[in-house]
């Protein structure tokens, strides 16, 4: 059963069990505008939570994607190289970033949840 | 998730006499030189960059401004300020030319019309205030009137002239860098064969109060589609065109900028100018550094101020303008390096996130220029 969990900068976890799959949410793809360059974590790769883990490219700026909890990267998601338009057309599914495995399950716990993260995107406009 | 650049939020912005428009065609509004101007449109930065050069796009240029100049020699005296030939500019034409400092900087790259009666300058928006001032104090001679109740709108693309021509036919005979006063809709423009992408089109300026009906008469031309800031900033780099503030500032010369074709041949030997000592010498002995295009390998953008290092690997010079680069289909840049390294295909790296990436010195412009030069 995988349960969703979004960070106030608009990072997205899909955790089940102890692997968390991280993107960047349809908001902030929609912020961003055209993606034309994605740089995800190799596997392997230890973060802390609100660490830089990988670098999202529009036409006009370079931001970063930070970690939304601690954990060992198992896999990026390397079809964004050559596709990163994925990350506006399906930010939630094909667009994923990485994913990792969870050092400590708790720091899931100061994540809001999808009812909580639209309340907070609402309160930005 | 965090955006490395966004502009800060200045107190209240200005507005363009088109704000009401762009709010209803949904762009998204940023700060931008002191006003509130439309990044995008819905369409988004790629498909309008795309449209631009495929068919017409209209920019919203009213920030900018638009200064008039009379009196018994306009040309010759703004000569005393800029490296340009002015006097030679015939009525009925238009140039580029740079407004330099006694070290030889470039205080503003501007447009420059004869319009018979005069001159009519295009300034960038972000040194208007700052232009107008110093031409007031070094031309008092001159006559200076800011329009300020004028709008400039540029319409750029392939389709720009046929959409034009239906409002007024005359246009279609215009070559690039004409101007001259044209009636659209029963409104008195006057009207540019130029713009900033590297294609053909013209620049219209209007009466503010008439401003949003012609936008909206332009709009209705089946070539035509809004364009934001984002494309204006992407094609005018594929195109080799130089922002001011990023590109050129009064730390680079117009030899080292790449732009002493501006100079023309009188102003080369008769100088005049302001630093006209310092450039006349680069333009004899050569600068210590040049502006050039740059190719990054692979996909990852370099952006301004990203570290240019030799392939022994030191710093040689910083990135002034860079990004991705649609038409192109990958990362485009602009920076200075030493003259011995501006040679095109020169092989440099770009320092982006810790990282040396490849890249190689690029003829400019990126895309293949296709102004209408008859």
């Amino acid at each position: 059963m995988t349960t969703l969990y979004f960070t106030e900068d608009h990072e997205w976890i899909a955790v089940d069990g102890d692997v968390g799959t991280v993107g960047i949410t349809d908001h902030a793809q929609a912020q961003l505008g055209d993606v034309v360059f994605v740089e995800v974590p190799e596997a392997g790769r230890d973060l802390n939570r609100g660490d830089e883990a990988a670098v999202v490219e529009s036409v006009k700026a370079a931001s970063e994607v930070y970690a939304p909890v601690s954990g060992t990267v198992t896999e990026g998601n390397a079809a964004l190289a050559e596709t990163p338009a994925m990350v506006n057309t399906d930010p939630l599914g094909e667009g994923w970033f990485f994913r990792l495995t969870l050092a400590d399950p708790s720091e899931l716990d100061g994540l809001m949840d999808q009812a909580a993260y639209d309340a907070h995107v609402a309160g930005l406009d | 998730m965090a955006d490395a650049d966004m502009d800060p939020t200045p107190e209240t912005p200005l507005t363009t006499p088109l704000d009401a428009l762009h709010r209803a065609l949904g762009a998204r509004m940023v700060p931008f030189a002191g006003y509130a101007m439309p990044v995008q449109y819905p369409a988004g930065v790629l498909a309008e960059h795309t449209h631009t050069r495929a068919r017409a796009s209209l920019f919203d240029v009213s920030h900018m401004g638009q200064v008039r100049l009379s009196g018994s020699d306009p040309a010759g005296a703004l000569e005393r300020l800029v490296c340009g030939a002015m006097v030679g500019l015939n009525p009925g034409r238009q140039r580029y030319t740079l407004l330099t400092n006694d070290d030889g900087g470039i205080l503003d790259d501007l447009m420059v019309a004869n319009t018979g009666d005069g001159l009519f300058l295009v300034v960038n928006a972000a040194r208007k205030a700052a232009d107008i001032a110093h031409l007031r104090a070094g031309l008092p001679d001159v006559a200076i009137t800011v329009l300020e109740d004028r709008a400039l709108l540029a319409l750029q693309g392939p389709a720009a002239a046929a959409a034009l021509a239906r409002g007024a036919p005359a246009v279609s005979a215009m070559r690039f860098m004409d101007a001259r006063a044209v009636s659209l809709l029963d409104i008195p423009c006057f009207v540019t064969r130029s713009g900033y992408t590297g294609e053909d089109g013209f620049e219209i300026s209007v009466p503010a109060a008439e401003a949003e009906r012609l936008a909206r008469w332009l709009l209705d031309q089946p070539e035509v589609a809004p364009a934001g800031l984002g494309a204006r900033d992407s094609l005018r780099l594929e195109a080799g065109l130089c922002l001011y503030g990023s590109d050129i500032n009064t730390t680079t010369t117009p030899v080292e900028a790449d732009l002493a074709w501006t100079i023309g041949k009188a102003r080369r030997e008769g100088g005049g100018f302001p630093g006209a000592e310092v450039i006349l010498a680069q333009l004899r002995d050569g600068a210590s550094r040049r502006r050039v295009g740059l190719r990054p390998e692979g996909r990852a953008p370099a952006r301004a101020h990203t570290e240019i290092r030799d392939a022994g690997g030191a710093v040689v010079g910083e990135v002034t303008s860079g990004g991705f680069g649609p038409t192109v289909g990958g990362p485009v840049a602009m920076g200075y390096v030493p003259t011995a390294l501006a040679a095109p295909d020169t092989p440099l790296t770009l320092t982006v996130r810790g990282k040396a990436l490849p890249a190689r010195v690029a003829a400019l412009p990126f895309t293949p220029p296709r102004q209408h030069r008859g």
